[in-house]
């Protein structure tokens, strides 16, 4: 019979199916951080459970750690007793913990594949929803809740109907000036927030194969963002060359043995998906949001749609304007921004700060805004130091910050002040995302760098 | 163990027509910093809730006492966005066991189920109906019949089915979690994981 890619290893993870009901679905690498965790390992606790493999978890603290002074005891109590409770939990259980200060320390998604914990035809699962990054190896990869958390630690397993599937094809060349962020935004904003609920996607087409894994993962990570549970992308050389030699990869004859099972990753030609998409990869612009979710996104030099255009009730549109402080019909470019944030596990890798140093440099920060450069790991930071972009963020007045999720969910300190306009590499614009009545934009690393110089947004394409 | 089973509930609704309610909205990042179960309700919609100086935003249906019941419902695509199981912890720590829309994120969807929170998803005009007739009455009541799968309105009689997996159903009518199930097939999990490599 013949197979999608995602059929491929979602059956070769099958315990056990129920009828009428879900899959037990075998997980191969389960990674934890410290905000949806501590719950799953009291249940395990209240339960006289214990972990069943701690060599498949790994933890690392991420959402709830400062970016500044990483070296000093963390100032907030709360946020500091649950780093503890990650740390207590992870040593107690055998789990292997990279903590605040620890060189392989860094945002859960940008970590597992620097370190090969991400491998092809894998089951990963974190209890977070932007877990969806590691299919640009292809792999099945998907947030999960802390009661599945739990059932991970206590059963390497979950139940889980398995979703449908759609592909989404995008051929022909990306234009001069677009990005993986663009090339997700476009997709979200042509789909809205909902439009793959219940599909699990697989991305073809000459555009992804054509992207780095970097730009793979910003694309795979945005899935959950129209919906999905999950997005991948077929494993091919770029993937193999990438995951060599990394600690967890195999070595050896197992390298080999993996890479026969590898190569069999694609789907097959016929195979059938429930909804196949197509666009065409040179329709696409430098994209940016106006709204408060992440399908409200257009062409950065388009007008703000008129609420009669759009799907859904006027009413949820309008209250979503209000907020923003914008009006139907209003055009971006030229809008003055105060703050921008670069990082996050949408665009916290280093070809994100490669793109935003293309930019800036020669140029300086506007004096109106506030710049957060926030690595997304230690290894990202340590890259931004050895390639020399550090010098060209600090000659053009940016300061780079230590790495962490910081302000894309500003569970820490790194909160956008309420009513203040963010130009943000990150993947969510609800309200209060990133602070209470912060106004949050969404866009790639060379729209937020052309907005960094600038003060306002604009088109990146007229800087580089 | 789990949660509390769920049969039949009967119960007044509070509605909120917002659509694309996501799980920021729901609970806000920064009350996600406890290691224990507990208090999620008091944050429950926190932003929509109250104001920046903690007072109640008096135009916000949890803060209008004309509303109240064990009934969420809320517009198309309810749930969005991240992970945070705590979304549906606050939801049930503040008094809902079940929430009604014409349409629900993944997770959320399956985070509700795994807490024993019955997610019911209707036909947008059943939707629009019961958001009219809560509005008209608030005191009118909806029935929701798990054994049936049925969500009807007391008032007027008028009635949809609702699907859930056999699974699902009677793990809710006993009140039984996918933990415990995972639990009794450990030898045939351990014998998976033996054929497969880390």
């Amino acid at each position: 019979m013949k197979k999608t890619l995602f059929d491929k290893v979602w059956d070769s993870h099958v315990v056990r199916r129920i009828d009428q009901g879900p899959d037990v679905l075998f997980i191969d690498r389960h990674m934890i951080h410290e905000v949806t965790s501590p719950v799953a390992f009291l249940g395990l606790k209240n339960r006289n459970l214990s972990v069943l493999y701690p060599e498949r978890t790994f933890a690392t603290a991420d959402h709830n750690t400062p970016t500044l002074n990483q070296h000093l005891p963390v100032a907030d109590p709360l946020s500091r007793n649950q780093l503890k409770a990650l740390e207590e939990n992870a040593t107690a259980h055998g789990i292997s913990y990279w903590g605040l200060g620890h060189q392989k320390n860094g945002i859960v998604h940008v970590v597992g594949p620097e370190y090969g914990i991400t491998q092809p035809g894998a089951t990963i699962v974190c209890g977070d929803s932007h877990t969806s990054t590691h299919g640009a190896f292809g792999a099945i990869a998907f947030g999960i809740g802390t009661s599945e958390v739990e059932m991970v630690l206590a059963t390497q397993c979950i139940m889980q109907p398995k979703p449908k599937k759609m592909r989404i094809t995008i051929n022909g060349k990306l234009n001069h000036g677009v990005t993986p962020k663009d090339v997700a935004l476009y997709i979200i904003s042509k789909l809205t927030t909902s439009g793959a609920t219940g599909y699990f996607v697989e991305y073809a087409g000459e555009v992804f194969q054509q992207l780095s894994m970097e730009g793979r993962m910003t694309v795979c990570n945005l899935s959950i963002e129209m919906g999905a549970r999950g997005g991948m992308i077929a494993p091919d050389e770029k993937t193999f060359t990438y995951i060599k030699g990394r600690e967890f990869t195999p070595k050896g004859a197992d390298w080999d043995k993996a890479m026969k099972y590898w190569s069999t990753l694609h789907t097959d030609e016929g195979a059938a998906f429930d909804k196949e998409i197509t666009f065409d990869g040179s329709d696409i612009d430098p994209m940016i949001t106006f709204g408060t979710n992440p399908g409200m996104g257009m062409s950065i030099t388009k007008a703000i749609p008129k609420a009669e255009l759009m799907e859904g009730g006027a009413a949820t549109y309008k209250k979503s304007l209000d907020y923003m402080g914008y009006s139907e019909g209003e055009t971006m470019l030229g809008k003055p921004i105060d703050y921008v944030f670069i990082g996050s596990c949408t665009n916290g890798r280093i070809e994100d700060f490669r793109a935003f140093a293309q930019v800036v440099k020669g140029h300086k920060k506007n004096e109106n805004v506030t710049a957060w450069l926030v690595p997304g790991s230690h290894k990202v930071l340590n890259a931004i130091k050895e390639e020399g972009l550090l010098e060209i963020f600090e000659a053009a007045d940016f300061k780079l910050r230590e790495p962490g999720c910081s302000a894309c969910l500003a569970m820490n300190d790194d909160k956008i002040p309420a009513g203040k306009y963010a130009v943000s590499t990150s993947n969510r614009n609800f309200e209060g995302r990133q602070g209470p009545g912060a106004r949050t934009l969404l866009a790639s690393p060379l729209v937020a760098a052309a907005a960094a110089i600038t003060g306002k947004i604009t088109d990146p394409r007229t800087l580089i | 163990m789990a949660y509390d089973s769920f049969h039949i509930l009967q119960s007044t609704a509070v509605p909120l027509p917002i659509e694309n309610v996501d799980t920021d909205q729901i609970i806000p990042a920064r009350f996600l910093k406890a290691t224990e179960r507990k208090g999620f309700g008091d944050n429950l919609f926190r932003d929509w809730r109250y104001n920046q100086d903690d007072t109640p935003k008096t135009d916000f249906v949890l803060n209008n006492a004309t509303y109240s019941g064990k009934i969420l419902i809320g517009g198309h695509n309810f749930g969005s966005g991240s992970s945070r199981e705590h979304a549906a912890w606050a939801i049930y720590d503040y008094g809902f066991r079940c929430v009604v829309s014409s349409f629900f994120a993944d997770i959320f969807r399956n985070n509700c189920l795994n807490i024993g929170v019955l997610p019911v998803q209707v036909s947008p005009s059943f939707l629009a109906t019961l958001f009219h007739a809560i509005e008209t009455d608030p005191s009118a009541e909806l029935l929701v019949d798990l054994p049936q799968q049925t969500v009807t309105l007391k008032a007027t009689g008028q009635s949809e089915p609702f699907e859930i997996n056999s699974y699902k159903k009677e793990n809710l009518l006993n009140g039984y979690d996918d933990i415990d199930y995972l639990n009794n097939i450990k030898p045939e999990i351990v014998n998976f994981a033996a054929q497969t490599p880390l």
